[in-house]
């Protein structure tokens, strides 16, 4: 035992050798630069780490299909989109900061393994100043946390959970899209104003992170109208099946199911709770009702029929008839032939708002940008006004309750917009305890 | 005897040359970048491993991602409770994943064949299903172990900022890029560690290839019976093997975490176990080489293929008429980017058919094509790769 | 009570949907001695013989509105069925039984897709061993979905079942219990009777035709057949074709349960070897029963009396019982002695 006594000054030293080591400077790459791929030559080069194979594959290629379009547009190509309904007119067709955007792809396959290899890749070999994409809590998190390490922006692109900018929130990272608790502020009275205030809800919960924030911030919403929670069960992610879960809620009593899933869980969970007579059923003299919080119209077309009369949340949807939606929805369809989803839409706008915040602080440095960016508002993105909050690099803006549409004119015409909830009843205080735990940390620049 | 242990000398010193040089040998194939190089030579060594209990055994398990998992959350683990030093973190994946492997190795050898496969998958299944729900609080499921700022690591003390892990002070990420002959070559830190790694594992896996403890596992795979019939017990010898090639999962799952400090859950799914099983047979199973180059062959795909679009395309084909350049690109790309899986299926098919015994068949065949015509020559660029069985 | 017998009747429909695949990958390894790792991509081939049906069926007269426009500014499209336009009423008939009138092209077809993957690729694989066998078939199955994949994309395709059969049975009242106590949705009853007809069908093809005597000979011992001067490599080749079909099969009837994509057969193929394991490699009543064994308590372990005693206990089941089993009985519960032992 002796030999593993430590002395108080052999203590200090290890931890001096530790802290020299930790305290070294970067030099992980060329360092002449000020900060991690600094654009040396006449472009700039954006990594877009999409799913382009597994469930996601469809989404992933829809936000590859927006990226593509955003890049056009700020090289000056194509009918500008967006950029002549934006706010900020720093942008101006001719590239960022005088250099062309150049582009590269990665397949994040939703796992956070691969999708981080991906990354890396596009920073270590391609030098990709900023990382964008994603369509998974899981994978946005996992990246987010490579990107503060390597001194490189992260614009999340789908991700709803709240840990993002919560309790895994990272100074590199941004994130336009909303999340599980502004789902759950803005259902709340459109749930309330149609099932009234004296319901038993079921919950059917994807047993992963993601999914518990989701059950968590929707339970607590509705509790808040007075409803009762009757069950939170957990199913395991692509289960496939889902009767056997199913089939207990038949005879719970409970007059609503949440199901608490995304993709293909809840393509699957939703038409077979349909399949199993739930909608229309009759529970306690009320007719039997099934949310989906988070709604996406790609797996709505997934699901097909049982969507109708269905009652979700979305971050966006084609048939916005603001100016940003309208051009982005022009020149999206005018390129591709059909509308853009939702994932697309926070997709090309954060390749936007990254390009502009470059612009405006006149430099690649993520330090800069991360300035430009926090606290900026901004609209004409097709959400009304936005606020991207310094605190936790969230973007607040209103948010659309929609409903699956029972007449629908065309296989992308599935939702329809029921409610545009204001920004301000989304809105939660920075330290609110379903978004505490973590810290922002300080900007990291890399090099 | 001896000119077989100066084979296998050279053999070792070559492979050893081969590895350190790869930043220089990988850099024109868009594939000498810190990440991809580390991956190469992590997976060489979960191949390598998984070959000393497949290659000599005969025993084919269907969870070896289970030990690489638990040996990653394990090193994350250390980063988090004690420093960020990779040299615990390494030591306790290679214990955890020894551990572990013993268990569910004294269990699932009580049977053999198929029978064995199918409980070692469902061992690791029912891992990676509790990893990514009920033990979230222990491997923070869905996302993955990562390491945060107000970790305690009690031996770094309050060492503020970014926490890296490193060798005594070597960061892991630290590269180092030079110009070689106009390629920027990257020399990283965390690939030499993993790279002095891989040239370790490889010669243990030469010495026990040639060990009597070799011989003995290899007259397991040829016939258990007739083993048993001459009264000798055969299942410390596939227990140590399996323990061993455990063991190995769980070094490369330490090292992953090393070079980068997270530990997801999908790393134990069944498709990652399938993967290392099509690693060791693409490369040749039971050959030495064989499992490192079948680990590198789908990491270049699953890394360089995929990142293939359709710009990069239209630059390769550039030197071709427009009309044809947009004809091949369109043909082209529904075998990379996210059609990469499929030219990575077609790949298994040609070669498990033509080259039975993987790609150092097809080696050791260009090899003795290279011999036969210009007989004088020398033809040993490569040497032939000694044949384990 | 009502909660278990719902249970029992959700577990026999899962159940038949893993022991009709168990059905056929036993078949083939039983009597090919071939692991078969593109079994699942045949079930998925299944489904999507039902998805280009409804697609044909489906399929539209397109005609441009000529005031009205869509919101990205090209004229509004006018869709008519074409089925509908060239038979009228037996056109919607059609459309609407789109998923039973596939099984019509799923069987051809099926058998086709058997017959030459057994003669183009599997037939060089018998002598080899079985992790080449393994590596070829996990090949062509991700070839096969690919291929899928790039036609019909990667979002679940929804596939209605027929209006008539596609509301809920009441099921306790049948059976004399309280009217509305155990409902069931018809589709899945119907799927449960499907699955039974076909099992039967290939159970006595085996025992009552003399074509299925001569296989079960050869899978008891194939070199005394062929010395008898049998050609029993014709007739495993047939059987190669049947199990196909029957995987597709399987899979044609659970589009409308399952909106198929083209990962669905990965996702069951873990489960079918589980399922063919349990069941004791080689033996066909081993491999039915293990599928609606597994079924069967994987729905009781979801009930959340059963979870909330054990978490994250029906994440887990299949592969528990697995383990249970094999370690009690070390060849799965019918198995034979030596098969897939070495």
């Amino acid at each position: 035992m002796a030999n593993f006594t430590i002395s108080r000054r052999g203590l200090l030293k290890t931890s001096a050798v530790a802290g020299a080591g930790l305290a070294a400077p970067m030099v992980w790459r060329r360092p002449a630069y000020a900060y991690t791929n600094e654009p040396t030559g006449s472009s700039v080069i954006l990594g877009f780490n999409v799913p382009q194979t597994g469930a996601y594959a469809d989404e992933g290629a829809d936000e590859l299909r927006a990226y593509e379009l955003a890049v056009e547009h700020l090289n000056g190509g194509g009918d500008g989109g967006m950029l002549a309904t934006f706010s900020s007119k720093a942008l101006s067709g001719a590239g960022v900061n005088g250099k062309k955007v150049e582009f590269v792809t990665g397949d994040t396959q939703t796992k956070s393994d691969a999708a981080r290899a991906s990354a890396k890749r596009m920073i270590e070999r391609d030098g990709a100043s900023m990382i964008t994409g994603g369509s998974s809590s899981g994978v946005a998190v996992a990246v987010q946390g490579l990107c503060q390490e390597m001194g490189v922006i992260f614009m999340a692109g789908l991700t709803h959970s709240n840990d993002t900018t919560g309790k895994d929130k990272k100074a590199n990272g941004f994130r336009h899209f909303f999340n599980a608790y502004m789902s759950g502020a803005a259902l709340a009275p459109v749930l309330k104003s149609n099932y009234g205030s004296d319901r038993k809800a079921y919950h059917l919960t994807a047993d992963y992170t993601w999914g518990w924030t989701q059950e968590e911030s929707i339970a607590a919403a509705t509790e808040a109208l007075g409803w009762q929670t009757v069950e939170k069960v957990r199913t395991p992610l692509g289960a496939g099946d889902f009767s056997q879960y199913l089939t207990p809620v038949l005879n719970s009593g409970a007059d609503v199911l949440i199901l608490n899933h995304y993709g293909r869980d809840m393509v699957n969970s939703l038409t077979q709770a349909v399949q199993f007579g739930l909608k229309g059923k009759q529970v306690n003299g009320k007719n039997f009702e099934i949310v989906v919080p988070l709604y996406s119209r790609l797996m709505a077309q997934g699901a097909g029929e049982a969507v109708k009369g269905i009652y979700g949340s979305t971050n966006w949807h084609w048939s916005l008839q603001d100016e940003g939606s309208k051009a982005f929805v022009k020149s999206f369809g005018q390129k591709y032939g059909f509308p853009p989803s939702q994932a697309a839409h926070t997709c090309y706008v954060q390749a936007l708002l990254y390009a502009d915040a470059a612009q405006r602080a006149g430099s690649f440095n993520p330090c800069d940008i991360v300035a430009a960016l926090e606290g900026f508002e901004f609209d004409g993105m097709g959400n009304g006004p936005t606020l991207y909050r310094a605190e936790d690099h969230q973007c607040f803006k209103d948010v659309l309750v929609v409903r699956g549409k029972e007449n629908p004119t065309s296989q992308f015409d599935l939702l329809e917009v029921v409610d545009v909830t204001p920004a301000e009843q989304v809105t939660y205080a920075p330290d609110h305890p379903m978004f505490a735990g973590g810290e922002l940390g300080q900007c990291n620049p890399g090099a | 005897m001896t000119s077989s242990k100066t084979n296998d000398r050279i053999l070792l010193a070559v492979f050893s040359v081969l590895v350190l040089a790869g930043p220089i040998i990988l850099a024109p194939f868009g594939a000498g970048y810190p990440d991809l190089l580390q991956k190469f030579a992590i997976y060489g060594i979960f191949a390598i491993g998984f070959n000393i209990l497949f290659g000599l055994t005969g025993y084919l398990s269907f969870g070896h991602a289970a030990f690489l998992g638990v040996g990653s959350y394990a090193a994350v683990w250390m980063f988090k409770l004690l420093s960020m030093n990779v040299i615990p973190a390494i030591v306790f994946a290679v214990i955890v994943g020894g551990l572990f492997s013993l268990l569910i190795g004294y269990i699932s050898l009580r049977r053999s064949g198929i029978y064995f496969s199918i409980l070692t998958l469902a061992f690791a299944q029912m891992s990676y299903n509790l990893a990514y729900s009920v033990l979230t609080p222990i491997t923070n499921g869905e996302t993955g172990l990562q390491v945060t700022l107000d970790d305690p690591r009690i031996l770094d003390g309050g060492a503020a900022g970014q926490p890296f892990s490193n060798l005594f002070g070597l960061n892991m990420i630290e590269t180092t890029e030079v110009s070689i002959l106009g390629m920027a070559v990257q020399f990283n830190a965390g690939f030499y560690v993993c790279a002095a790694i891989l040239i370790g594992c490889f010669y243990i896996s030469l010495r026990l290839f040639r060990s009597p403890f070799g011989m003995m596992l290899k007259a397991v795979k040829s016939n258990q019976n007739r083993m048993s019939y001459t009264g000798l017990n055969t299942r410390p010898y596939t227990l140590a093997a399996f323990v061993i090639s455990g063991m190995f999962a769980g070094l490369a799952g330490g090292l992953l975490a090393a070079m980068d400090p997270l530990a997801g859950a999908e790393r134990m799914q069944w498709t990652a176990s399938g993967e290392v099983v099509l690693m060791t047979i693409l490369g040749g199973a039971g050959t030495l080489l064989g499992p490192v180059l079948g680990a590198g062959l789908i990491k270049y795909f699953e890394n360089i293929f995929s990142a293939i679009n359709e710009g990069v395309l239209m630059d390769f084909w550039s030197f071709l008429p427009e009309t044809l350049q947009h004809a091949v690109v369109s043909v082209s790309s529904l075998f990379v980017g996210e059609g990469w899986h499929l030219t990575l299926g077609l790949i298994f098919m040609v070669i498990v058919t033509f080259l039975p015994g993987g790609l150092i068949e097809g080696a050791s065949r260009l090899g003795r094509l290279v011999t036969n015509r210009g007989k004088g020559e020398n033809g040993a660029a490569r040497p032939a790769p000694a044949p384990a069985e | 009570m009502d909660a278990i017998l719902l249970q029992i009747l959700n577990g026999l429909d899962k159940g038949s949907a893993y022991a009709m695949i168990a059905l056929g990958l036993t078949l083939i390894f039983g009597t090919l001695g071939v692991v078969n790792f593109a079994h699942g991509a045949l079930f998925m081939l299944g489904a999507f013989c039902a998805v280009s049906i409804d697609k044909l069926f489906s399929m539209e007269m397109v005609a441009l509105s000529a005031t009205e426009t869509t919101a990205w500014g090209t004229p509004l499209e006018i869709r008519t069925l074409y089925v509908e336009a060239w038979f009228g009423d037996f056109g919607q008939w059609l459309n609407e039984w789109s998923v039973l009138v596939s099984i019509l092209l799923a069987i051809p077809f099926m058998l086709l897709v058997g017959l030459v993957m057994e003669r183009g690729l599997i037939r060089h694989f018998y002598k080899r061993p079985h992790a080449d066998q393994i590596l070829v078939t996990f090949g062509l199955a991700i070839v096969l979905q690919e291929i899928i994949k790039a036609f019909f994309g990667a979002n679940p395709i929804p596939q209605p079942a027929p209006d008539a059969l596609s509301g809920m049975a009441d099921f306790g009242a049948a059976v004399g219990m309280q009217a509305g106590a155990v409902v069931y949705p018809m589709w899945r009853l119907v799927y449960f009777l499907f699955a039974a007809a076909v099992i039967g069908a290939v159970f006595s093809f085996l025992q009552f035709t003399t074509f299925g005597m001569v296989v079960r000979a050869g899978m008891a011992d194939r070199e005394t057949v062929g010395l008898l001067g049998i050609n029993i490599d014709r007739r495993f080749t047939m059987m190669f074709g049947l199990a196909a079909c029957v995987a597709g099969l399987a899979g044609v009837m659970y589009t409308p349960i399952l909106s198929p994509d083209y990962h669905l057969g990965m996702d069951f193929l873990v489960l079918s070897f589980v399922v063919v394991v349990v069941g004791g490699m080689g033996s066909l009543p081993g491999a039915v029963a293990a599928g609606f064994l597994l079924g069967i308590l994987q729905s009781f372990a979801s009930m959340n009396e059963v979870k909330q005693l054990l978490p994250g206990i029906d994440q887990i089941i299949i592969y528990l019982v697995a383990v249970v089993i094999l370690l009690t009985r070390p060849r799965g519960l019918l198995g034979r002695k030596g098969v897939m032992e070495a």
